[in-house]
């Protein structure tokens, strides 16, 4: 999988959202063990610590949790997994609203062209 | 006690002071960019801590020794120009390195020099630049050290060759160890670094983990350097 960096934003929190996204779109699967901090490092090709710390960070957030010996794994609670998408989901359409608003969208003329995208698709 | 502890240290060269009372501390377990101007003082501050240089004032000390030979069998150097004897292949190389340093990892060499495509019964003179570089630092890294100093580790190599470099530094890394790595080719290597330091003109410009600077700026090592000595 392809890590892309971007500047002037913390690498640990891009490297938060990459593995989130992962998490989300079941890349990694519930259960999954995550490689190890290096192995994960030198793949991004980051510090060892940005990537621990980053890892910390997706552990105190509940989508990954570690076993003593054996290290860490994708969690298996599907609330929490319903809850990432959720988020996911509403920072997506936060970021659209927002564009659409910016060329001069209002609320209503979104939610009629969302509907008439949809019914595009579907043909 | 820090693994680099470095206190109002300044070289003069005649009038010229290269470096001017600079203070820096680094503890174990970091990855450290020595970023300046040609010029700025980053191969000078790297030669007193090899002990190749003696200070003017001020004091360099590793694991609390002055540079000498209790520090360098601690110390990794790769330095900005070959120092090698040109005239032996890379397995000679290998042999010689296992003869001096006793945390040589002569395994860890040749897995390098293998995957770099470096051959091992070429002499170093009859290699190309590029190659005389990869060859030095698959020496320098293949040591298990508790400090490396790199000098302009990346200059002459190419984009893919520098991606392995940076990945064999990240593998190499432990916790006990510091890696300084002296360049202008920031962009390339800001990701693997915790803490950057930028040298102007012999001062410490700056020392600051460059994860802060990215959040603190919302600009990269890159950018912010570019800032800074901005000509």
């Amino acid at each position: 999988m392809e890590w892309n960096f971007r500047n002037g934003i913390p690498i640990y929190t891009q490297i938060i959202d990459e593995m989130t996204m992962r998490i989300a779109s079941g890349a990694y699967k519930p259960g999954d063990k995550v490689p190890a901090v290096r192995e994960l490092a030198m793949d991004a090709g980051v510090n060892p610590n940005t990537m621990q710390r980053a890892l910390a960070e997706l552990e105190r957030r509940g989508l990954v949790y570690s076993e003593r010996t054996s290290g860490r794994f994708i969690t298996n609670e599907e609330s929490v997994l319903k809850d990432l998408r959720e988020d996911l989901a509403k920072r997506y359409f936060d970021e659209l609203t927002e564009k659409l608003g910016k060329i001069g969208m209002d609320q209503e003329d979104i939610r009629s062209a969302v509907g008439s995208w949809l019914d595009g698709l579907e043909k | 006690m820090a693994r680099i502890e470095i206190e109002n240290l300044t070289k003069k060269f005649g009038e010229l002071a290269a470096l001017d009372n600079v203070s820096i501390s680094l503890e174990k377990g970091q990855i450290v960019g020595l970023l300046g101007p040609n010029g700025s003082g980053k191969t000078t501050l790297i030669k007193i801590l090899n002990g190749l240089l003696t200070p003017t004032g001020g004091s360099a000390k590793i694991n609390g020794m002055e540079p000498g030979v209790g520090t360098k069998k601690v110390v990794a150097y790769l330095p900005d120009r070959n120092a090698l004897p040109d005239y032996m292949t890379t397995d000679q190389l290998m042999d010689l390195y296992g003869d001096f340093f006793a945390d040589f990892n002569r395994l860890k060499a040749e897995a390098m020099v293998d995957d770099l495509g470096i051959d091992r019964k070429q002499q170093m003179k009859k290699m190309s630049k590029g190659t005389k570089e990869k060859l030095q630092l698959c020496l320098v890294m293949a040591r298990e050290a508790e400090v490396y100093l790199l000098d302009e580790p990346i200059g002459g190599v190419d984009p893919a060759t520098r991606d392995y470099i940076l990945k064999t530094i990240i593998s190499n890394y432990n916790e006990d160890a510091v890696v300084i790595i002296s360049t202008h080719l920031i962009a390339d290597i800001e990701s693997v670094l915790d803490d950057v330091i930028f040298l102007k003109n012999g001062k410490v410009e700056l020392h600051k983990s460059a994860e802060e600077i990215r959040e603190e700026t919302g600009e990269s090592v890159d950018q912010l350097f570019r800032e800074v000595f901005k000509c």
